[in-house]
């Protein structure tokens, strides 16, 4: 059968182009990678190759002709002695019915997303109910379970070594994780138990470790990887970006991958600005990770067994300031806490302050504070940041009514930039002041030990702000 | 000895930049039989064709080439013939619309795949950069879904939410498809890595080109695949332009093979228009690996034809250049002639096997472009898996 040879596109942008000049002619023989002619754009002189093998039966499109459309039959291809009126050519209705006129196409297809965003609540982004609940986490420790108290450290320990223990696909990966017992001791004693080939000593270099550790996870395994600190994650970071977070939806939900990052993160005391940086709200911004930044040993504990078992990657955000503080949490390895739930952990009802990580201890400070002044207010740990459990703050401002957001991290584009719009889309209504947000300052992390105090958020910034929500 | 020699003198000409292609394949071919330098110690840097070790061991130049039997070279024309018209096809659809974005066709180099692959085993993976569609095809990889993942179809492998550059088949142990120059070469370590904590005796067949061979990350790679003796064959298909850039403007090392030395990684550099040159070293390598010795670079030497991505104009290089690599060391036709001359394959024979190709890819092209698009519902899935319970 004859075939069109078709004005191509050479690429998604290009709508018309010149046809510069034939290099056959009618009657010459072609095979397929032959040259049969230049096109020219605004940009870049191409050839076309032939397609398939026969006799450049017609010419249709002269040289030096301007403006030709792309798809438009420009020559036909013919076995010997074929009929070359059989072209497609000839008849303009059978050509390319299936290549869609994206002009015609568009409006259809934004209407048919816009029904679509109605239909499934799980597959679009979270929304919150009218009447807003909160999560209650009273029932997180079990029933009649022994409390102890434990550091935050340990607590991460016990939780890999339990994970470890129950399924032998995890493995932890990092820096001095094994023979030096962990940088800042989170991993001691799990080489001891789990051995070499489970708790792995890496070289620095961050980069390729993170990448080792995705293709093991995409093979199915489930590697913890350590970063002795989030800041050097940044050398890490387009594996965790675009090979973790966005494979299993470039693969059509085939490629999962299982894996934890974690290691200390933010500001700790006195290393200045590259070791200083709070990644919360960058790995929040993006689709197909999750975002887990405890507060307290219970929810580490917890928490970080919930990640290691997802299937999803999870970032886990820890702060080395809190690894040495302890916590009540109940004994056992069946504790879990879910990803995505906050957690109200002092009830109030004049304020709501919402925070997460190290910025709890500002939080809870000011909550204190403001109660001598007979200032109740509701503090609410977000334990997780992506996905965010907004509901539980909402239905916290519909009983308050006003609402103060707290982070270690950058103000522009922070976590409570997030938090005080996401209010202001679910509550907008019930709000008697605009949220308030108090954020580490918009400038690096200076060394001396004054600027740096004055770089950080202080429980004092965060009464005054809930003072001023409450107009007093 | 005279490979020894030759080995040097091309080794100056080369890094000089002032050997041209054909001299490199042919110095390339004369010393391709030769058996690799094994890394005897982790310290001491193992070359392909270092003069020492060919001392006094090398026979005629090219006696000892690799042969195929009858059926593996027609295993060979058939599969390389696939990838060939799959991608003339993919161009054409290209130029028609119905492929979007970026689209790198493997045209030219479809001997290092097909060899490559006829080393493996089952269970071996496979994981690639962005010019991907023949490792697919190579694989195993249906052609329709293949085709239909172009044409951004619901039929594709992704579903047609990855397009070109991104495919994938857990079935088929290929791990894509990557966009990120060089990310696949950490990724494709994990793999091994993975291969090593199970001991599932399988390999990591990791694929780049020598663009990426520049990334920091391949050195990270090739450290940690040595240090931990991981199962990987790192595969460098070196079609001498990263995009526009030749490989003499970009790299100081240009014999890829050397790439692993300060590691101790063994390597040697393969005639990748020959897929019988390019099974033989695949043979060495994977089995190389398999046995736990660690991990082993293949540069394969190999050429596109056709530009880096369907918008270059290609004025980096000559027409000549191009031509000339397409009429004497095209590697399907280099086993077509094989076929006919030295097994007597009739023309009948290979217009049939070429009919029966033309009729795959014909099919794709045609599911390619009636399979519906995706659901608008797909916008929203495939972003996080749900927690198993308890």
């Amino acid at each position: 059968m004859p075939i069109d040879i078709l004005m191509p596109a050479l690429s998604p942008t290009m709508e018309e182009g010149k046809l510069a000049k034939w290099l056959k002619k009618e009657g010459d023989q072609v095979k397929a990678g032959d040259i049969i002619a230049e096109i020219e754009t605004d940009k870049a002189t191409m050839e076309v190759e032939a397609v398939d093998e026969g006799v450049l039966a017609k010419i249709l499109v002269a040289d030096g002709t301007e403006n030709v459309a792309v798809n438009t039959p420009i020559g036909i291809i013919a076995a010997d002695g074929e009929d070359v009126s059989k072209a497609a050519a000839a008849d303009p209705a059978k050509i390319n019915p299936a290549v869609p006129a994206p002009a015609a196409e568009a409006p259809k297809q934004e209407a048919a997303v816009a029904a679509s965003a109605d239909a499934p609540a799980a597959s679009k982004p979270d929304t919150v109910p009218a009447q807003a609940k909160a999560y209650d986490a009273s029932s997180e420790f079990p029933a009649g379970a022994e409390i102890v108290s434990m550091t935050v450290r340990e607590a991460l320990r016990d939780a890999m070594a339990e994970e470890m223990r129950r399924d032998k696909d995890v493995f932890v990966m990092g820096e001095e994780v094994a023979e030096y017992q962990g940088a800042y001791k989170v991993t001691q004693g799990l080489l001891q138990e789990f051995g070499a080939k489970r708790v792995i000593d890496t070289p620095i270099t961050e980069h390729g470790f993170a990448g080792v550790g995705v293709g093991a996870a995409l093979s199915g395994l489930k590697p913890i990887v350590e970063f002795m600190t989030f800041n050097f994650a940044m050398q890490a970071i387009d594996q965790i970006i675009n090979s973790a977070a966005k494979t299993l939806y470039m693969s059509g939900g085939q490629m999962g991958c299982p894996i934890v990052f974690r290691g200390p993160n933010g500001a700790a005391a006195r290393v200045a600005a590259q070791h200083s940086h709070d990644y919360a709200a960058w790995y929040s911004n993006v689709p197909g990770l999750k975002v887990v930044v405890p507060y307290s040993a219970s929810d580490a504990k917890g928490l970080l067994k919930s990640a290691i078992r997802d299937p999803n990657p999870v970032i886990f955000l820890e702060n080395e300031i809190m690894y040495g503080k302890s916590f009540d949490l109940p004994k056992g390895d069946d504790f879990l806490v879910p990803i995505g739930k906050a957690k109200v952990v002092r009830p109030g009802t004049d304020v709501t302050i919402v925070s997460f990580g190290i910025g709890m201890n500002y939080a809870l400070g000011a909550a204190e504070a403001l109660a001598k002044d007979g200032i109740e207010a509701e503090v609410i740990d977000l334990r997780t940041i992506r996905p965010m459990d907004i509901e539980t703050v909402v239905a916290s401002v519909q009983k308050t009514n006003r609402c103060v957001a707290v982070e270690e991290g950058f103000p522009q584009s922070g976590v409570t930039a997030e938090i005080g719009m996401r209010i202001m889309e679910a509550a907008f209504d019930y709000l008697d002041a605009p949220v308030a947000r108090v954020t580490g300052k918009d400038v690096p992390m200076p060394y001396a030990a004054n600027l740096e105090k004055l770089a950080l958020p202080n429980i004092g910034e965060v009464v005054a702000a809930a003072k001023a929500v409450c107009y007093r | 000895m005279r490979d020894s020699v030759l080995a040097k003198v091309f080794a100056i000409l080369y890094n000089k930049g002032r050997m041209t292609l054909e001299d490199r394949l042919m110095a390339v071919a004369a010393r391709k039989s030769k058996a690799p330098a094994q890394s005897k110690s982790a310290g001491k840097p193992a070359r392909a064709r270092s003069a020492k070790d060919g001392a006094g061991k090398a026979g005629p130049a090219l006696s000892n080439t690799p042969t195929f039997t009858k059926e593996e070279d027609l295993h060979a024309y058939r599969e390389m013939l696939l990838i060939r018209r799959f991608e003339e096809k993919a161009g054409q659809m290209y130029g028609m619309g119905l492929i979007g974005g970026f689209c790198h066709l493997y045209i030219g180099q479809e001997a290092v795949v097909i060899g490559m692959q006829m080393a493996s085993k089952d269970g071996d993976q496979v994981i690639t950069g962005y010019r991907d569609h023949g490792h697919m095809l190579a694989c195993g990889m249906e052609s329709r879904g293949v085709m239909a993942e172009l044409t951004g179809r619901r039929g594709g492998y992704s579903r047609g939410k990855g397009g070109s550059m991104h495919m994938f088949s857990r079935e088929k142990n290929f791990y894509g498809g990557h966009g990120i120059v060089g990310a696949q070469v950490s990724l494709g370590t994990g793999l091994a890595f993975a291969d090593w904590y199970r001991g599932d005796n399988t390999v990591s067949l990791t694929y780049f080109g020598d663009g990426a061979a520049n990334q920091g990350q391949v050195y990270e790679s090739f450290n940690m695949a040595q240090l931990w003796k991981l199962p990987v064959v790192f595969v460098i298909e070196n079609n001498r332009y990263a995009m526009g850039t030749a490989v003499n403007r970009a790299s100081a090392q240009t014999d890829f093979s050397r790439r692993g030395a300060s590691f101790g990684i063994p390597g040697e550099q393969v005639d990748g228009m020959d897929v019988r040159a390019v099974r033989d070293a695949a043979l060495r390598a994977i089995e190389h690996a398999r046995s736990g010795k660690g991990p082993y670079i293949l540069e394969m030497q190999t050429y596109r034809y056709r530009g880096h991505s369907m918008s270059d104009p290609a004025k980096y290089r000559s027409k000549d250049e191009v031509q000339r690599m397409r009429e004497e060391h095209d590697p399907i036709e280099q086993v077509r002639a094989r076929l006919v001359r030295e097994f007597k394959i009739g023309e009948d024979e290979l217009k049939a096997i070429d009919a029966k190709v033309r009729e795959i890819v014909n099919d794709a092209a045609e599911f390619a472009t009636h399979d519906p698009e995706p659901d608008p519902s797909e916008l929203f899935t495939d972003i996080l898996l749900e927690p198993a319970q308890g």
